[in-house]
């Protein structure tokens, strides 16, 4: 069963998604480019926690007066499944990915109930030169590097709230028109803040579903939203389906994945079935694995 | 809630302990109680209705008016609130201060700040020597909050310093920072002779210069660093100034090598 709204389909389904741990942080180099550099280094093989240990990507740009040395930034957020795994995450991505960027330097960028170590961690790359720095409650470290330093905040926040796996499959009947409306979903969820949508350009086209024929294979093909798989299997697709995909986001809170998928649906609505898509659906199991369930009739423009 | 207010009658024969008057210590009193506290330092006792007329109000907000350089410990080991006064004090004012924000609009005497722990403390005169010090036998001297010192600072202004920010708008006297474990000291203007001396960690900034730097500090080179811009951007709701100052380039001395050597003294105009 499903809607129609300006001729696209919009099936009465729902997104099924999870708790997750999640941290941001800010980065600001001299240029917005050089900050940009860092982040997306930073946030490169993060597209999901399946293999990369982590979910990430860049939130927003900031300007000079949102960061706190005053020079250009971008705010990053980092997803994963432990408090653990994303501190790992974090110290490595960071110590590799932003302390080696020309002129960088790495801010908290979220106040959480908790804390993880960020230049605590950080800081015995200093061999004993770096400088810890107070000012009230905000604590940051001055580690000496080549082209002057790199100062670290001390500690950035972690939220238990965060939420991984909201989700859009758009289905389309060319290639074309369906990354037309992917891309501009994609865009639209790229404005709302506190999300990210973590695969490259914020689209996926391998979606996947739990396990395999194979042993110790975690995840494969979602063979139901494959086109041309369609006759072979169960399929999900119309005959005139010959593309699907999908958008993943994930959110420091649930709110934030909600309205994120709200805009997705609306600017996939307003591209229309021509230019666009001509279907959207949505992924999950059956909602007994995930906590957070997101009806598309709920979200809709 | 309008302030409560106290106006000093006439300038006291001794010299008198107001330490009782922060807010925790006047909390629940009523103003017969609060007249009853004895303020003296001698045997002659002198209590608060001798020597102020008391204006019941909001013991969060204490105004003390018409204030001499008799006065002493005004402030010590606050905890929150406010209080503001009105002319001068005497020594150790916000003395362990640990919250809140004491306000001088006049000249503070010695060992101003000794040891505060946390808060804001503003002078908007001048401040006598060993700003933020601490006592004979203590091992540190000031621990966090911030001072802003608007005028000029005696000798060895944050003697001891083990953490939190000093910021002097004016000159300051001779061994500026002395001693310092840790923390930072900001003097926008001159400092006097050997600043930082014996100096292990921390920072010193001195907008323009000194008379006599000691050969025991190792120049570094001019820069414009990412963390100066930081703490301006924290500094700049305390005192634009110095704010202003940090964002300029700045040579970098790193000593005392006499002692550990891990501290820093940026210098504006080397004059």
């Amino acid at each position: 069963m499903s809607l129609i709204v300006r001729g696209v389909h919009i099936d009465d389904t729902f997104a099924e998604a999870f708790g997750m741990r999640a941290t941001a942080l800010i980065i600001t180099a001299d240029t917005s480019a050089w900050a940009r550099q860092a982040a997306l280094t930073m946030t490169g093989f993060a597209t999901s926690v399946i293999g990369c240990g982590c979910e990430a990507g860049i939130d927003c740009e900031l300007t000079e007066k949102q960061t706190p040395d005053g020079r250009p930034g971008v705010r990053v957020l980092l997803f994963a499944v432990s408090t653990a795994e994303l501190q790992k995450q974090l110290q490595a991505r960071v110590a590799q990915c932003v302390l080696t960027s020309p002129g960088s330097a790495c801010y908290a960028g979220l106040e959480g109930e908790e804390t993880l170590r960020l230049g605590n961690a950080l800081r015995y790359f200093g061999d004993g030169w770096q400088i810890s720095k107070r000012f009230g409650a905000k604590h940051v470290w001055r580690i000496p590097v080549m082209d002057g330093e790199f100062v670290c905040e001390a500690t950035t926040g972690l939220t238990k709230k965060a939420v991984g796996g909201g989700n859009l499959l758009i289905i389309g009947s060319t290639t074309p028109t369906t990354r037309a409306a992917a891309e501009a979903a994609a865009a639209a969820i790229a404005k709302v803040p506190d999300v990210i949508a973590p695969f490259p350009g914020g689209i996926v086209r391998s979606g996947s579903k739990v396990g395999s024929k194979y042993k110790g294979v975690p995840a494969s093909t979602n063979d139901a939203f494959c086109p041309t798989l369609r006759g072979a299997v169960d399929s999900s697709l119309d005959a005139d389906v010959t593309c699907v995909l999908e958008i993943v986001i994930d959110g420091l809170t649930t709110e934030a994945v909600a309205a994120a998928m709200r805009a997705g649906i609306a600017a996939i609505v307003k591209l229309g079935p021509k230019r666009g898509a001509t279907r959207v659906c949505a992924g999950n199991y059956g909602g007994k694995l995930g906590p957070h369930h997101y009806h598309l009739r709920d979200l809709l423009p | 809630m309008t302030p409560l207010t106290l106006t000093l009658r006439q300038r006291p024969d001794q010299r008198l302990d107001l330490s009782p008057l922060v807010p925790q210590g006047l909390a629940g009193k009523t103003a017969r109680e609060i007249e009853q506290i004895d303020l003296q330092t001698t045997r002659r006792r002198v209590k608060v209705g001798d020597v102020f007329r008391l204006r019941m109000g909001d013991v969060d907000q204490i105004r003390i008016q018409d204030t001499c350089d008799r006065l002493d410990y005004i402030g010590r080991e606050m905890s929150g609130g406010e209080i503001l006064v009105e002319g001068n004090v005497g020594v150790q004012a916000g003395r362990l201060m640990a919250g809140g924000r004491l306000t001088v609009i006049g000249n503070a005497g010695p060992w101003a700040a000794s040891g505060m722990k946390a808060g804001v403390f503003e002078i908007r005169g001048t401040v006598g020597d060993r700003l933020g010090g601490p006592l004979a036998g203590e091992i540190a001297g000031m621990r966090g909050g911030v001072v802003v010192v608007r005028g000029f600072a005696g000798e060895r202004a944050g003697d001891r310093m083990r953490r939190g920010t000093i910021i002097i708008e004016g000159e300051a006297g001779p061994n500026a920072g002395s001693r310092m474990i840790a923390g930072t000291l900001i003097v926008r203007r001159r400092a006097g002779p050997l600043p930082g001396y014996l100096l292990k960690r921390g920072t010193i900034v001195l907008g323009d210069g000194c008379s006599a730097l000691s050969p025991t500090f190792v120049d570094c080179g001019r820069y414009e660093l990412v963390a100066m811009r930081w703490l301006a951007a924290m500094l700049e709701p305390y005192s634009k100034a110095a704010g202003a100052l940090l964002r300029r380039p700045l040579s970098r001395f790193a000593g005392d090598m006499a002692v550990l050597g891990k501290g820093e003294i940026f210098v504006g105009n080397r004059n």
